[in-house]
């Protein structure tokens, strides 16, 4: 597959265009108590991506888990700087943007975030890559902003 | 796209002020998300967004107060950071005191009732079934939707404030009667009863269901012989909801929208069905127990989500005056304190701490516990090791008051 391909039109609801390596979450996790927001790291010792750190990822995954703080833990994320650079969300689970819609409203920053059509064909660690249109692809190193 | 009425779009034009407006476009991001056609006004609503999380928490209630945010509709608030009656007991950074004193006023600045529980469900003058409203906190949204019959989605912290100021939710997900059918079948087997507890039997349930149930709205089966009390299914719906991201539970022949399984499931066959064994149980209890029964006791915790005022007189009379020897924890509300204050009372003669307005398993600056510590709560056992970095174990109440009296960790009860 050759780099740069697309890999999918997602919806784009929030944040403008975006990359970062991808990250599969396997199982659902709760932010709050879940991640620990000055690192970015999953410290839910029950998640079996423990210890993993999401920080400019593109996070991939379905609902949101558990306590229904986690949007106060992602705005306080993007605060600090340790939220994942975009969101790839496969269920319409709104935890999670809502609290990147308000970090939007207060710091104007935030990850984008992209609702997906399907299952996605990329694996763990591959740069990707999401356009002003929503358009996701496997990244060929150019920036974000569509800028080489 | 999601149609406006004049009022909602002269919301987001501005014309109530800029609070209302910045409330407007998270509304219509979560509404965009959900694919909603249309926003629905709501009855009510419960806020968790006054709970401390760091400067960014201030940072989105001072937007609010500051663009005029005022509540549309009667608003309860959750737990906040800290016991406001008792200052005392708050025994972190003044700077993080004092934060999370200012969150808890901003919210009722903007017209929030100061409830501060987690249980919205126990104070008076809940709304009935069938009526549409915005809770936040992941207990009582599961408690609303199964045990009452509210329709709620799951808000979480900033979309619950968003909707009191607006008075509006994005016509989606658990507000469509049809979205609240039954998909997944689990049948309790008999003897899984009397493997466990029963007090411990809706923790233990409640923590399997939601691991297996995913995005699935799970019924139970079985459980025919079994008191669903108020306080039972307050038990169980803490733990699915923390364990998975449960909204909404049936119960055949408990709840009120499962008489039986076809109304429960809407005629539908459920997409899932298991058996719940008495095995299931005990790995639900072996995966909320970390700590084990030869450590020092560092303290007991009883009360996640607040007590109810039956549960508050239930744990004084099992006290019955005795001194505890470890830190002992009853967490619950101001209002539940007020209506039974000679249970209050006595459990404080006894050496017990009661929290109000807060809870114990947030972080360090209320309970600090040095060993492990005892609970019966299944949301508690969830998450105080990653927040408290203790050790938990999870016993009956009967148990966990023996042990606070005793000092050292005691078990009689059934855990497999």
């Amino acid at each position: 597959m050759a780099d740069g391909s697309l890999l999918m039109a997602g919806e784009l609801i929030l944040g403008p265009a975006a990359s970062g390596p991808l990250l599969r979450l396997t199982e659902p996790v709760s932010f709050w108590g879940g991640v620990d927001e000055k690192t970015g790291r999953i410290i839910d010792q029950h998640h079996p991506q423990f210890g993993v750190c999401m920080a400019g990822t593109a996070m991939l995954m379905g609902a949101a888990r558990g306590s229904s703080s986690s949007s106060s833990t992602l705005l306080e994320c993007v605060r600090l700087g340790t939220a994942p650079a975009m969101l790839l969300l496969t269920e319409r689970d709104t935890i999670l943007p809502v609290g990147v819609a308000a970090a939007w409203e207060i710091y104007g920053d935030g990850p984008s975030v992209v609702l997906l059509a399907g299952p996605l064909d990329a694996h763990d660690g591959e740069r990707i890559r999401v356009d002003q249109l929503g358009r996701i692809y496997r990244s060929s190193g150019i920036a974000a902003d569509g800028r080489a | 796209m999601t149609r406006l009425s004049d009022d909602e779009a002269g919301m987001l034009a501005g014309a109530s002020g800029p609070a209302a407006a910045l409330s407007m476009r998270v509304i219509l991001a979560a509404a965009r998300i959900q694919g909603a056609r249309r926003l629905i006004p709501i009855a009510s609503a419960h806020v968790d967004s006054c709970l401390y999380h760091g400067p960014s928490s201030l940072d989105f209630a001072r937007a609010l107060v500051s663009g005029g945010g005022r509540v549309r509709v009667p608003t309860t608030l959750n737990v906040g950071g800290l016991d406001r009656s008792r200052p005392d007991l708050f025994a972190g950074p003044a700077s993080h005191g004092e934060a999370a004193r200012q969150l808890m006023d901003s919210y009722v600045e903007m017209g929030c009732q100061p409830t501060f529980t987690c249980a919205p469900y126990q104070l008076p003058g809940r709304p009935a079934a069938g009526t549409d409203v915005a809770w936040a906190e992941s207990n009582a949204i599961v408690f609303g939707n199964s045990m009452i019959g509210l329709r709620t989605n799951r808000y979480g912290d900033l979309i619950d404030i968003c909707a009191a100021i607006t008075g509006r939710v994005p016509h989606a997900g658990l507000h469509i009667p049809e979205n609240r059918a039954a998909q997944a079948l689990f049948t309790v087997e008999q003897d899984a009863l009397a493997r466990v507890d029963a007090d411990l039997l809706p923790a233990l349930l409640g923590h399997h269901i939601g691991r297996r149930t995913g995005t699935l709205i799970p019924v139970l089966d079985g459980l025919q012989a079994v008191p669903i009390t108020e306080d039972w299914g307050k038990a169980f719906g803490a733990a699915a909801a923390s364990s998975g991201g449960v909204a909404m539970f049936h119960i055949l022949g408990a709840t009120p929208e499962a008489p039986d399984l076809a109304t429960a499931a809407q005629g539908k066959i459920p997409v899932l069905s298991e058996r719940v064994t008495g095995a299931d149980l005990n790995a639900a209890h072996r995966q909320l127990t970390t700590g084990a029964p030869d450590e020092r006791l560092g303290g007991v915790s009883i009360g996640t989500p607040h007590l109810s005022a039956r549960q508050l007189r239930s744990f004084a009379a099992q006290l019955a005056g005795r001194e505890v020897r470890v830190p002992t924890y009853a967490t619950t509300s101001r209002s539940v304190i007020a209506s039974e204050p000679a249970a209050a009372q006595g459990l404080e003669a006894c050496g017990v701490t009661i929290i109000r307005d807060t809870c114990t398993y947030f972080q360090p600056d209320i309970m600090d516990p040095g060993g492990a510590v005892m609970t019966n709560s299944a949301k508690w056992a969830y998450y105080a090791p990653a927040k408290l970095g203790c050790t938990v174990i999870l016993a009956s109440q009967s148990d966990c008051i023996e042990s606070a009296v005793s000092g050292e960790i005691t078990l009689a009860g059934h855990y497999g």
